[in-house]
C-alpha cells in the first residue's frame, strides 16, 4: 500500500513538473538554443538556401533573438510548421517564438493565449495570375478558381472580398506552400491569392517566373510579426525590443560593418549598451543589442539581403520603410 | 492485523479496486491538468465558437452553406462530405473487390495472374501515397477547362473536375416515383403469391419477368406517358470555369479512386477466402441430392461462404471510412480538412475541435461495427452454439 502511495505521489510530482513552465528566457538559456517556428519554405522569409542554411527576413529575427539571449545568432533550432500547426506548436511550448509570416489579428491576440510582439513586415493580400489570362484587375476574376493556403486569414479575406464584389468563385485549398504553387502551375486554379510579399516570393520559384503577374489590388491589412506565449512579460519584452533594436539601428545608421566604430552620439551609445542599463532591465547581457547588430545587422540590411530590390524577390520598402522615409516603421526610443 | 490480505477473495477484489482507483485518478488528473493549463495560458475554451460566423467558403458541399454560416454549419458540411466519400468509396470498393476476388479464382491463367498482380501492388503501397499519386496524376494529365475532354456532348472532364448534366425533375415526376414504389409492392405480392403456389402444388414458376415488368416497365411507361418530366441542366464553359450541371472536384475523384482501389484489394481477398472455405465435397453432395446449380449456390455454397467473407469485408468498410480522413492531405473538404483544419485555425481551440472530430469517427465506426454484429448474428450456424 505504501509503495502505491509513494508511486502516486511521485507521479503527481512528475506531472506537476510539466505543469509549471519556467520562464522562456531561462528555458532558452538552459537549452543553449532558441526554438523558432518558421514556414515549411517561403523564399525571402524562411527558406533553406543552397548551403543548407535557413535564411530570410523571419529567420534573421530568430537569429537576432538568439544573439540577444545567447550571444550567438547561430544557436537557433528551426522548426518548420504548416499554417494549421503553428499556434498549437507555440501554445504547447514546442517552440519559443513563432516567426511564420503570421498576421496579427484581435482574435489571435486575445483568444489563443498568445501575444504578438510587434510587426516585422507590413503586408496585404493580393492576387497572382498567369499572364496569358490577360487579367489586369482582381475585379475581372469573377467565376475564377483560387488557390488558397489552408487555415489562413487569406480564406476569410477572399470570402469577404467576393461578397463585396458580388462574385462567385471556387477554391482549391492546400496545406503546404509547395502544393499551392504546383496547383497554380498545373492550372488547378486561375489565381493564387495570399499576402503580396509571398506572391512575389512564390513567383521567383515558378518554373517560368515571367509567366505570372501580381495584380495591383490589395484587399486586406496583413501586419506580420513575431508571436510569443501570453503571460511571460519578460520574454515578450525581449522579442519586442530585439525587433526595435534592429529598426532603431537603421534609424541611427548603425550597421553590422560600423557597429564597432566608437561613436559620440549618446543615442547610439544607449542602443549599444555602452551607457545605461537597458540590457539589465530586459534580463540580458549588456552586449545584447551589439550582438544583434554585429551578427545579424539592422532592419535595412536584413530587408535588402532577403527580399529587397537586389534580390530575385524584388520588393521595394514601401510601407516597410522608416517613418521618416515615408513608411510606417517606427520604434519607441531606447531610453 | 493485515492477515485479511492473505484471503484470496479479498485480495482478488482489493487489486481490482486499486486498479480502478488508479485509472480514475490518472484520468481525473489529466483533465484537471488540462483545465489548469488552459486557464493559466488564457486560451479560450468551451463550445461557444460553434455559433460564430465561419467567414470562409467551402468549394464542395452537399448541404446549404455560405461564408455567412456558422462554424457548426462548416462542421456539418465536413461531416456530410466525409460520409459521401465513404459511401461512394464503399460501393466502388465492393464492386471492384467482387470482380477481382472472382477473377483470382478464375481457371484462366492470365486473368487470375492479373488479379493477383493488382492485389499485390495496391495492397502494399501506403494509402496516403496512393491518394497523392492519383491526385497529382490527374492534375498533370488532364487539360485546362477550355480544352476539356467532351464525352457524349455534355460530360466534360478537365483538371478542375468532372462536369455532368444535372437531371432536374419537373412537375409530374413524383408520379414516376409513385409508380416505382407501386412496382416494389407488386414484387412482394408476386413473390408471396408464387411461394404459396409452390407450397401448395410443388410447381416452381419463373418470376423474373414479373419483377422486370413491375420494377422497370411500370415506372418507365408512366414516365413516357407524362411526356418525360425531366430536363437536364448542362454544364457550360463560362469565363474561367464550367458552370451549371453536377460537378465533382479532382480532389473528390482522387480520394474516391484511391480509397476504392486500396480497399478493393482486401475485399477481394476476403471474398476469395470465403469461396475457398467451402469444401468441394459440399457442392458435389448438393448436386448429387438433386439440387440444381442455382439452388446449390443459393442454399449451400453462398450461406457458408458469406459467413466467412462478410466480417472482414465490413472491417474494410470501417477502415475505408477512417482512411477517408487522409483526404485532408489533398485539400478535399472532409471533416478533418474543414473542421480540424480551417475552423481549428480560425478559432484556435484545438482540444474541443479534435475531441469532436474524434467523436465523429468513433461514432461512425461504432455504427458500422453494430451492423457487423447484426450480420454476424444472423449468419451464425443455427444450432451450433445452442
Amino acid at each position: 500500500m505504501n509503495k502505491i502511495l509513494k508511486f502516486s505521489a511521485a507521479s503527481l510530482l512528475v506531472i506537476n513538473g510539466l505543469n509549471a513552465q519556467a520562464d522562456t528566457l531561462s528555458d532558452v538559456q538552459a537549452k543553449g538554443s532558441l526554438s523558432c517556428g518558421v514556414t515549411t519554405g517561403l523564399a525571402g522569409f524562411s527558406a533553406i538556401d543552397k548551403n543548407r542554411k535557413w535564411v530570410g527576413l523571419d529567420v534573421d529575427l530568430c537569429r537576432a533573438i538568439a544573439a540577444a539571449t545567447l550571444g550567438d545568432s547561430e544557436k537557433v533550432k528551426y522548426v518548420p510548421l504548416t499554417a494549421k500547426e503553428r499556434f498549437t506548436a507555440l501554445q504547447s511550448g514546442e517552440i519559443d517564438v513563432l516567426l511564420r509570416v503570421t498576421t496579427w489579428t484581435l482574435t489571435r491576440d486575445a483568444s489563443l493565449g498568445l501575444t504578438f510582439a510587434g510587426v516585422n513586415y507590413y503586408d496585404g493580400q493580393g492576387f497572382m495570375v498567369k499572364k496569358n489570362l490577360g487579367v489586369k484587375d482582381a475585379s475581372e476574376l469573377h467565376g475564377a478558381t483560387f488557390c488558397v493556403n489552408k487555415g489562413t486569414t487569406t480564406e476569410l479575406n477572399l470570402a469577404d472580398y467576393a461578397k463585396e464584389e458580388g462574385f462567385k468563385y471556387n477554391t482549391s485549398i492546400t496545406d503546404t506552400i509547395a502544393q499551392t504553387r504546383s496547383n497554380f502551375e498545373t492550372g488547378r486554379c486561375d489565381s493564387l491569392t495570399t499576402d503580396q510579399s509571398r506572391l512575389y516570393a512564390l513567383r521567383t520559384t515558378l518554373k517560368d517566373p515571367s509567366s505570372a503577374v501580381v495584380l495591383p489590388n490589395v484587399i486586406s491589412k496583413e501586419p506580420l510579426g513575431p508571436v510569443v506565449r501570453q503571460g511571460d512579460g519578460k520574454w515578450f519584452n525581449i522579442v519586442r525590443w530585439t525587433l526595435n533594436a534592429m529598426i532603431t539601428a537603421e534609424e541611427l545608421g548603425v550597421t553590422s560593418a560600423t557597429v564597432d566604430k566608437s561613436s559620440k552620439s549618446s543615442e547610439i551609445n544607449r542602443l549599444l549598451g555602452n551607457t545605461g542599463l537597458m540590457g539589465e532591465y530586459l534580463g540580458l547581457d549588456k552586449k545584447w543589442s551589439y550582438n544583434i547588430i554585429k551578427q545579424v545587422g539592422n532592419y535595412s540590411e536584413s530587408f535588402e539581403r532577403n527580399i529587397g530590390v537586389n534580390t530575385p524577390i524584388n520588393i521595394t520598402r514601401g510601407l516597410n520603410a522608416l517613418w521618416k522615409d515615408g513608411g510606417i516603421l517606427y520604434s519607441p526610443p531606447f531610453r | 492485523m493485515f492477515s485479511f490480505l492473505y484471503n484470496n477473495k479479498i485480495r482478488f477484489i482489493l487489486f481490482q479496486v486499486i486498479a480502478v482507483l488508479l485509472v480514475t485518478y490518472v484520468a481525473y488528473y489529466a483533465v484537471n491538468n488540462l483545465n489548469y493549463n488552459i486557464e493559466r495560458l488564457g486560451i479560450r475554451s468551451g463550445f461557444g465558437f460553434l455559433d460564430i460566423k465561419a467567414g470562409f467558403d467551402i468549394a464542395e458541399h452537399f448541404i446549404a452553406y455560405t461564408s455567412e454560416s456558422t462554424n457548426l454549419g462548416a462542421f456539418y458540411v465536413g461531416l456530410t462530405n466525409t460520409i459521401v466519400v465513404s459511401i461512394i468509396g464503399i460501393i466502388f470498393a465492393s464492386v471492384l473487390g467482387l470482380i477481382i476476388g472472382v477473377a483470382r479464382l478464375s481457371n484462366n491463367y492470365l486473368i487470375s495472374k492479373l488479379a493477383e498482380t493488382y492485389v499485390e501492388i495496391f495492397r502494399n503501397i501506403p494509402i496516403l501515397l496512393q491518394i497523392l499519386f492519383w491526385y497529382n496524376l490527374m492534375l498533370i494529365s488532364l487539360p485546362l477547362p477550355r480544352n476539356s475532354y467532351d464525352f457524349f456532348n455534355g460530360i466534360f472532364l478537365n483538371l478542375r473536375g468532372i462536369y455532368l448534366p444535372k437531371p432536374i425533375a419537373e412537375t409530374g415526376f413524383s408520379w414516376v416515383i409513385i409508380a416505382f414504389l407501386l412496382g416494389v409492392f407488386i414484387c412482394f405480392f408476386v413473390k408471396w403469391f408464387f411461394n404459396k403456389k409452390h407450397d401448395e402444388t410443388g410447381v416452381k414458376h419463373r418470376t423474373w419477368g414479373y419483377y422486370l415488368a413491375s420494377l422497370l416497365g411500370l415506372p418507365l411507361s408512366v414516365y413516357l406517358l407524362l411526356g418525360s418530366p425531366i430536363h437536364f441542366d448542362y454544364p457550360a464553359l463560362q469565363g474561367f470555369n464550367f458552370t451549371g450541371g453536377l460537378s465533382f472536384s479532382p480532389e473528390f475523384l482522387a480520394i474516391v479512386a484511391a480509397l476504392s482501389i486500396y480497399s478493393a484489394t482486401y475485399i477481394s481477398e476476403a471474398i476469395r477466402a470465403g469461396i475457398e472455405s467451402v469444401d468441394k465435397g459440399q457442392k458435389e453432395a448438393a448436386l448429387a441430392m438433386g439440387l440444381t446449380q442455382r439452388q446449390t449456390l443459393k442454399f449451400v455454397l453462398l450461406p457458408q461462404a458469406l459467413r466467412v467473407a462478410i466480417p472482414p469485408i465490413i472491417n474494410q468498410y470501417l477502415n475505408l471510412t477512417k482512411n477517408s480522413s487522409l483526404a485532408a492531405a489533398i485539400g478535399y473538404a472532409d471533416l478533418v480538412g474543414v473542421f480540424s483544419g480551417t475552423v481549428l485555425n480560425q478559432v484556435g481551440q484545438a482540444i474541443e475541435i479534435i475531441l469532436m472530430t474524434m467523436a465523429v469517427y468513433l461514432t461512425l465506426s461504432l455504427v458500422i461495427s453494430l451492423g457487423l454484429n447484426v450480420v454476424n448474428y444472423r449468419m451464425r450456424i443455427v444450432g451450433a452454439n445452442e
